[in-house]
């Protein structure tokens, strides 16, 4: 096996595209840990952090642009992303320890594509897209559209994610994410909630898109949620029809980590307890 | 906190202080050398390929190719293991069963848990050993697997051994037990009240965080070395040597720093097959297990099915209890019910009981020693029925058990009268604890629960060796796991009468000192203490005679007092030890002196932990907001570390409860064999775990001690099910007390 | 399997050796380096006893392959005392008695130093928030927390008469 660590696009993309069973590296938190098990055995591993546009973080057309390699920690000392996407940002930083989060990234926390993936959900609350770049040259995707099921993606051969994109934020906007984990910390998600919406001056929601995560094969987008939240104030009988298609939206698994009837529960209750945190930094943003 | 008996005090120095520890400098640079931080030269790596299914036959196993890859120079099976008739081999809490321990190094002719050793190899590199393993064919005839208790028990159930009970047809029973007296039959019937329930508690691992790890050096002429990570020297030598055929007197054993055993290291899975290498290949061979290796193949405690009624009159004396349990001893009976039915009642006075239990294997890892082994299971659901007896009484907790707490004279198990015990002065201190009558907040429940353990004496050997220039050596065959070496300092300082830095604790191997039974069962500060004290006071008798020669005195004439010789008689300078040290190859040679000892006189120890929870409704979430641990001690050597014993066993008693077990997937393997989904707890699970250490001595040990290692992690499981049953008004029967399981518990009718 | 040639700086001094390109950096520090005071409990970093710091940031070194520190500066356990004298937080440590087999312990440390070095106001969640990526089996974590905690005010009082 060798390793290769290139600094160039191009270069990274010839590599990848050199042989079946090239693999990109980014952190390396899940990579690592699959090649020790026997999961997967890479004949070449290409590291994308030496390329210089996969890391760090910037403003871009109003939104953000993210490095696909940039450590989840780094994005803390992003403050205005810090201001404008606060879900993102958190549920990045749920991902396993400070040890962890020092390397992990949320490019390689989607491409890893677990069902339970903690960044997933508040990147497609938020409508993110991911631009890939491969042998075709480089194409931007909604981020939800990468995901194939559980441990797979639609990239091609010789494909990798680049940044990740996050739309301008409309105003009296805020996001959250939340997950159900057994213990306090160092869990993989039973369940995952994100959400993104927008109000006007009154407080009636304009905008809204709940995402779950770990209730399905991929993280997925539910928008009958989201619609039960549009032109309310959220209140209780806006929250319990956003729960209801949110149950609605699941197909768990039974598994080592939570029950088919557990998950369906407790998406609602964190998509809820999500929605009110999201709904309260909408209200507090300019 | 620690809180002195005012009649066993002493007048003492170093005993009861907190100094630092004298291997704590290598540990927090680093320097340390664990098991797998040995290296020698031209060692070799080894690897082990085991079984993907959880019950099959071994039809057939090749090693040709593997044998014929570059860099690989030995190969091992079963049948480099001479046949054993079935020895056992007393190894401290547990007897150790020669043949079947052989087969948990290598399988013979069937695998009987997933994950089972079949064929080890040594080679050059570790990524060659691995190499290696894949070239390796075993044909496999796939039998069918069983996993849970009640499986395993019906007719129709795979069996795994033909010859587990002779007595009786094969099943899966690998043994039962009953003790009972009086009538507790006709005694429930006639209750004012009575508890109980069916009580299910999963397999546990000891999870210590360094995985097993040894080296194994054969020499031409069939002398070997051991270094490894072990709780007992001795052990590995006896049952390493019994495996592979080899003299005793041929093999020496060095104890490594290890890194937590917790009871999961009384036992071997590795010496035996890195000896075989070694000797195949003429070089040192190391081994070292994966963390994967560990949860899939080495002894977890076992999950347990606890059936108890207790009654009680409306005073609330406990008049007849019966308990049965059925424990889950993996694939080889291990670890089972014998300690469970002793412990089960033992910490009340009950006329009349009935407990009964039995081992039931099942494929899965055979279970082995996981601190106060057998006796949480048991100990949890009687601590949760008593909590009902408490609740339909009306009766404060702390106060019913006060009324039924043994006490010093009552018969114990055996049937001798118990020693001045301290489980009515544990419970006092419990009492009166400000924890025990602080406020509550919203949603959260407080509940209590006491434990207790027996505690082991054993064969212990201790040498204590003055040097010249005045300091000392005291060396003992205990593998330090908890900060013993430091206590041993302590004590041997103690009747020395010097500071405790003139004094060097060494862990001696196999060949440097007698025979000493491992460090287990809470039995090191006690029996090996002991000979410590015993060896150290026979070396004070020859410093006082030395000086007695040097001044012409009789040696009645010499006192012995803060490190020197004072003549009773005429005015003599005293003479310091670093004084009559100088002097001795003069007055009469080397001053040193070994005992071994063996007591029978351990005493029992018991703990009452308070736990208040915090439970989220809506998710099920428990969080444990305060805890607190009352611990009977005898007497705390080093405090310090008394109190660690106390946090440490707490804690794991609390992931007991809330989050720890094993699972299993459909092929019979162990489905969360990580830190990942095998969930300990983390620090930010948990407050400060407060403790208080009530100390009434042991009137035999010169110090007072008890044992502590393994009474603490008894009273948790019921402490955290009574807090939550207490927050959430609903009784809790099964651990662990995941958030799911207690979500469906709230969300069930009745 | 053809092996690299690595040069970084680990503790200060430069050091350079071979390595498979799958070999982890704990690995390297250990069978390489023979720097053996981290440890590997899990290899899959959910237990934090292979703790390293790598240019500044605290990580699981069984999650870094070797070949990525080429150029780079790691900090392990065997840094910490400087010159023979021990840091505050290995002195706390052993006053405390916040380590009984000590496994975990070099992990633990080299994480609460990086906390440490971020801040010495921490509070006792975030200290054991901070410290939730590294197991211990023996201690429960109390005397760990009392010892970072501890550290944390002493470095505080230094300041405040520096």
């Amino acid at each position: 096996m060798s390793y290769h660590s290139p600094t160039s696009i191009n270069e990274a993309v010839a590599l990848l595209a050199s042989r079946d069973d090239a693999r990109p590296m980014s952190g390396g938190t899940d990579l690592l840990v699959q090649m020790r098990s026997g999961r997967i055995r890479p004949g070449a591993i290409i590291d994308i952090k030496g390329l210089e546009r996969a890391t760090g973080s910037r403003r871009a057309d109003g939104g953000f642009v993210i490095g696909a390699a940039t450590p989840c920690t780094d994005l803390l000392l992003d403050e205005a992303l810090c201001a404008a996407w606060p879900g993102v940002v958190e549920a990045a930083n749920l991902i396993g320890s400070v040890q962890v989060r020092n390397r992990a990234t949320i490019g390689g926390n989607l491409c890893n594509a677990s069902p339970a993936a903690d960044s997933v959900p508040a990147l497609i609350a938020a409508d993110a897209r991911c631009v890939v770049a491969g042998p075709g040259g480089e194409r931007s995707v909604p981020v939800a559209d990468l995901l194939a099921g559980p441990g797979r993606t639609t990239l091609g051969k010789g494909e990798f994610v680049l940044e990740i994109l996050l739309p301008a934020r409309q105003p009296r906007s805020g996001d959250a994410y939340l997950r159900s984990i057994p213990r306090t910390e160092m869990d993989i998600a039973v369940v995952g909630a994100g959400v993104d919406l927008s109000c006007d001056v009154d407080g009636v929601c304009m905008a809204a898109r709940v995402a779950l995560g770990a209730v399905a094969p991929t993280a997925l987008l539910v928008p009958d949620a989201g619609a039960a939240l549009i032109g309310t104030r959220l209140e209780e009988s806006a929250l319990d029809a956003m729960g209801e298609a949110v149950k609605a939206a699941c197909r768990p698994i039974d598994d080592k980590r939570g029950t088919i009837d557990y998950r369906i529960a407790m998406s609602a209750v964190y998509a809820r307890r999500a929605t009110a945190i999201a709904y309260q930094r909408a209200r507090e943003a300019v | 906190m620690t809180r002195q008996d005012p009649i066993g005090k002493q007048e003492l120095k170093v005993v009861g202080t907190r100094p630092v520890r004298p291997d704590g400098a290598d540990k927090v640079t680093g320097k340390a050398v664990y098991g797998a931080d040995f290296y020698l030269p031209g060692m070799l790596r080894g690897a082990i390929l085991r079984s993907p299914h959880a019950h099959a036959r071994i039809l057939s196993i090749d090693t040709r190719k593997a044998e014929a890859l570059p860099g690989v120079k030995a190969v091992a099976t079963n049948a480099d293991f001479p046949r054993v008739e079935m020895a056992e081999i007393d190894a401290g809490e547990a007897g150790i069963n020669v043949d079947r321990a052989a087969q948990m190094c290598l399988a013979r002719d069937k695998v009987v848990y997933e994950g089972q050793p079949v064929v080890a190899v040594a080679a050059t590199s570790p990524e060659i050993a691995a190499a290696a393993l894949d070239l390796i064919e075993v044909q496999y005839e796939v039998l069918p697997h069983v996993i849970e208790i009640d499986d395993a028990l019906r007719a129709d159930a795979p069996l795994l051994h033909d010859d587990l009970m002779p007595a009786e047809a094969p099943s899966n029973v690998g043994a039962r037990l009953e003790a009972k007296s009086g009538d507790p039959d006709a005694a429930l019937a006639q209750a004012d009240v009575v508890a109980g329930g069916r009580y299910t508690t999963q397999a546990v691992h000891q999870g210590y965080i360094e995985p097993q790890a040894c080296i194994a050096s054969v020499s031409a002429d069939g002398q070997a070395q051991i270094w490894c990570s072990s709780q007992g020297a001795f052990m590995v030598r006896s049952v390493a040597a019994a495996i592979t055929g080899m003299n005793l007197a041929d093999l020496r054993v060095t104890p490594l720093e290890i890194g937590g055993g917790f009871g999961g290291k009384t036992t071997v899975y590795l010496e035996p097959v890195a000896l075989i290498l070694s000797r195949k290949s003429g070089r040192p061979v190391k081994m070292v297990l994966s963390r994967d290796e560990v949860f899939r193949s080495t002894g977890p405690g076992p999950g347990a099915i606890i059936e108890v009624r207790i009654g009680a009159t409306r005073d609330g004396i406990l008049t007849g209890a019966i308990v049965d349990l059925k424990y889950q001893v993996g694939a080889f009976p291990g670890a089972g019910c014998g300690a469970g039915v002793m412990h089960a009642l033992g910490a009340y006075r009950i006329a009349n009981k009935r407990v009964t239990g039995c081992d039931v294997v099942s494929n899965m890892p055979s279970s082995h020693a996981y601190r106060a082994p057998s006796a949480p299971q048991a100990e949890f659901a009687v601590e949760c029925a008593i909590d009902d007896i408490a609740r339909q009484l009306g009766m404060d907790p702390i106060a019913l058990r006060e009324k039924n707490a043994v006490k010093p004279g009552d018969a114990s198990f055996s049937g001798a009268p118990l020693g001045p015990i301290a489980f009515l002065e544990t419970l006092a201190a419990a009492k009166v604890h400000p924890h025990y009558s602080a406020p509550l907040a919203p949603e959260h429940g407080r509940g209590i629960a006491a434990g207790w353990w027996v505690n082991h004496g054993g064969e212990s050997t201790a040498m204590v060796s003055i040097n010249e220039d005045g300091s000392a050596v005291v060396a003992t065959g205990n593998p330090d796991i908890g900060g013993s070496r430091a206590s041993m300092a302590m004590m041997a300082a103690e009747v020395l009468a010097v500071p405790m830095e003139k004094v060097r604790p060494i862990v001696a191997d196999t060949a440097s000192i007698g025979f000493s039974m491992l460090t287990g069962g809470s039995r090191t500060t006690f029996a090996t203490g002991k000979a410590v004290v015993e060896a150290a006071q026979d070396v004070v008798e020859q410093l006082k005679s030395r000086a007695a020669m040097i001044w012409g005195v009789d040696a009645a004439q010499v006192a012995w007092v803060d490190g020197e010789a004072r003549c009773l008689e005429g005015d003599e300078e005293p003479l310091a030890i670093k004084d009559i040290a100088a002097r001795m190859g003069k007055t009469g040679g080397p001053i040193s002196a070994e005992k071994s000892v063996h007591p029978h006189d351990a005493m029992p120890t018991y703990a009452v932990h308070i736990c208040d929870v915090e439970l989220d409704r809506e998710t099920g979430h428990i969080r444990v907001a305060h805890y607190t641990a009352v611990q009977d001690v005898g007497r705390a050597i080093h405090p310090s570390y008394v109190e660690g014993q106390a946090q440490g066993g707490a804690v794991q008693g609390i992931g007991w409860a809330l989050n720890e077990a094993y699972a299993f997937n459909k092929a019979g393997g162990v489905d969360n064999p990580g830190f990942l989904d095998y969930r300990m707890p983390v620090a930010s699970d948990l407050p400060m775990i407060d403790t208080v250490l009530v100390e009434v001595p042991h009137p035999n040990h010169p110090f007072g001690v008890k044992g502590v290692g393994e009474v603490p992690i008894v009273p948790p499981l019921a402490a955290v099910a009574n807090a939550v049953s207490a927050a959430a008004g609903k009784r809790f029967l099964d651990l662990p007390l995941t958030p799911a399981r207690v979500h469906a518990v709230l969300n069930s009718a009745g | 399997m053809s092996k690299q040639h690595i040069h970084a700086t680990v503790n200060g001094d430069p050091v350079d050796f071979l390595c498979e390109p799958t070999t982890s950096l704990l690995n390297a520090l250990r069978d390489e380096l023979r720097l053996t005071g981290s440890k590997e409990g899990c290899g899959s970093g959910d237990c934090g006893a292979c703790s390293v710091m790598l240019d500044g940031k605290l990580v699981c070194s069984c999650l870094v392959l070797a070949p990525e520190i080429e150029g780079r500066r790691v900090e392990t356990v065997e840094g910490l005392a400087q010159d023979g004298q021990l840091h505050p937080l290995q002195q706390k440590f052993l006053d405390y008695g916040a380590l009984q087999c000590g496994f975990c312990t070099p992990g633990v440390l080299v994480a609460a130093k990086a906390l440490l070095d971020r801040t010495v106001e921490p509070t006792e969640e975030e200290a054991r928030y901070w410290l939730a990526g590294n197991l211990c089996r023996c201690t429960g974590y109390d005397k760990i927390i009392r010892a970072v905690l501890d550290t944390a005010a002493e470095l505080r009082q230094e300041r405040v008469s520096a």
